[in-house]
């Protein structure tokens, strides 16, 4: 009983202290209560970057042209940066095949394709979670009969807050848009 | 986390609104039994037949007084406290306070509901939004036969609806009459969110996967619709794929269904 009251107080101090000094912005993405896993099967939010810019964007790890394409135009967007700001950044990418995205799957992933996952972080979510992300990073997709998906490919700039910045759907080469914006 | 609220939840009657509402039993939605049909929208290149898995939907659309319950149950969703990322200005705008439709359209289908509103409304009460194959599915159905699409009259009918005007009332949730699986309010009331809205205009056709030239896939899926003479589907079509799913509108309302997660 004594341990039931101590959870309901903890609550209770939760929930009153819910608003204040780490308030979100009304507009910012980090109200979505989506549960991820990363690349090495830890539990985290969509706000596990928060307080840096952040590059988001919808992948899936099988893909055969445009989800390589995608690590490719972020990495030539960062090699834009100047190191403090590049250093200030951070990656998320979260796939939209929880089927066949397993933890260990974007694990083998990240290493063969060298992701530096101190500042990246590679993520699964379940399907009804990443339908909501894609309504709101403005991602479509669908799967086709044969497993693959057909997506837009959109890498969107959040705020430290998590509010949207910019978004670019261009792949191959940085888009200057989203540079201007990262730059110092 | 939940686990602990649970527990609280036996110990602080206050505290048991938010379960007590989620536990209590829908009413009894109708099972349908899914098969393989001719899609308007193909699933791919060359491939006019989508398959439904069996599933159980809501008789009827979602009222004002069901939502009501939720947004009482959900705080976050009153019209005064949704995130604006989740739904835009109009939300809710025409009940008469931030809690309760009133009276007079406490019967009527919610409407002036966002898709992800809609989606967690679904979600709380275990279930999900129809998948765009699960609705049309069922919406080729007329009170007699499963498909009724290849019938004159059946879908005269359903396009006189459209000859309305948008200002008259919306009839009340659940009040045409059932289809042949025992769903009413498919056709003639409002138009209704699907679970994967985000997905209706994207191309079918394999070969444009990660084609340099078409980066990004838009609008094609309005290039490759099937039975262009099914003038109510391609209506309805066009309604959902000019939505975004923040939006909302006094004639988009929802239904729940439950069953196996079909693919994204």
């Amino acid at each position: 009983m004594k341990r039931i009251l101590g959870i309901l107080l903890a609550l209770i101090g939760t929930a009153s202290l819910g608003a204040e000094p780490n308030a979100l912005p009304p507009d910012s993405l980090y109200q979505l209560q989506a549960a991820l896993t990363d690349q090495d099967g830890r539990a985290i939010r969509l706000d596990v970057h928060r307080g840096h810019p952040v590059l988001i964007t919808l992948f899936y790890s099988s893909c055969p042209a445009a989800c390589p394409l995608i690590i490719d135009t972020l990495r030539a967007t960062e090699k834009e940066l100047d190191p403090a700001t590049r250093a200030n950044l951070r990656v998320l990418m979260i796939s939209i095949d929880p089927g066949r995205d397993t933890a260990e799957a974007l694990h083998r992933l990240a290493e063969t394709r060298r992701v530096d996952t101190s500042r990246w972080t590679l993520a699964r979510a379940d399907s009804a979670d990443v339908r909501t992300l894609a309504a709101l990073l403005n991602v479509q997709y669908r799967q086709l009969p044969g497993g693959e998906f057909n997506h837009s490919s959109v890498i969107t700039l959040l705020s430290p807050q998590g509010v949207i910045q910019t978004s670019s759907t261009r792949l191959g080469t940085p888009d200057p848009a989203l540079v201007a914006k990262l730059g110092p | 986390m939940r686990h602990a609220a649970q527990v609280v939840c036996l110990v602080v009657a206050a505290a048991c609104a938010h379960t007590a509402w989620a536990a209590q039993p829908a009413a009894p939605r109708a099972a349908i039994p899914g098969g393989t049909f001719a899609t308007i929208l193909p699933p791919a290149e060359k491939l006019k037949e989508a398959t439904v898995r069996a599933f159980q939907m809501d008789r009827r659309t979602v009222s004002n007084a069901d939502f009501a319950r939720f947004v009482a149950d959900r705080p976050e969703w009153r019209r005064d406290r949704v995130a604006p990322i989740f739904a835009d200005a109009g939300y809710l705008r025409h009940w008469p306070n931030a809690t309760t439709p009133g009276e007079n359209l406490a019967a009527q289908p919610a409407t002036q509901v966002s898709w992800f509103a809609a989606k967690a409304y679904c979600e709380a009460r275990g279930a999900r939004l129809p998948t765009w194959y699960e609705w049309e599915f069922v919406a080729a159905a007329s009170a007699t036969v499963p498909d009724a699409r290849d019938d004159p009259q059946w879908r005269q009918a359903i396009l006189e609806w459209y000859a309305r005007p948008a200002s008259a009332t919306l009839p009340d949730s659940g009040s045409t009459a059932p289809n042949f699986y025992g769903v009413r309010d498919v056709h003639g009331v409002v138009w209704e969110w699907v679970l994967d809205l985000g997905s209706m205009m994207v191309s079918a056709d394999n070969r444009e996967q990660g084609d340099p030239d078409e980066k990004r896939f838009c609008g094609s899926g309005a290039l490759t619709m099937e039975q262009k003479d099914n003038y109510a589907m391609l209506m309805r079509i066009a309604t959902l794929s000019s939505m975004q799913a923040n939006y909302t509108s006094g004639t988009m309302g929802f239904r729940c269904v439950t069953g196996p997660e079909p693919r994204p």
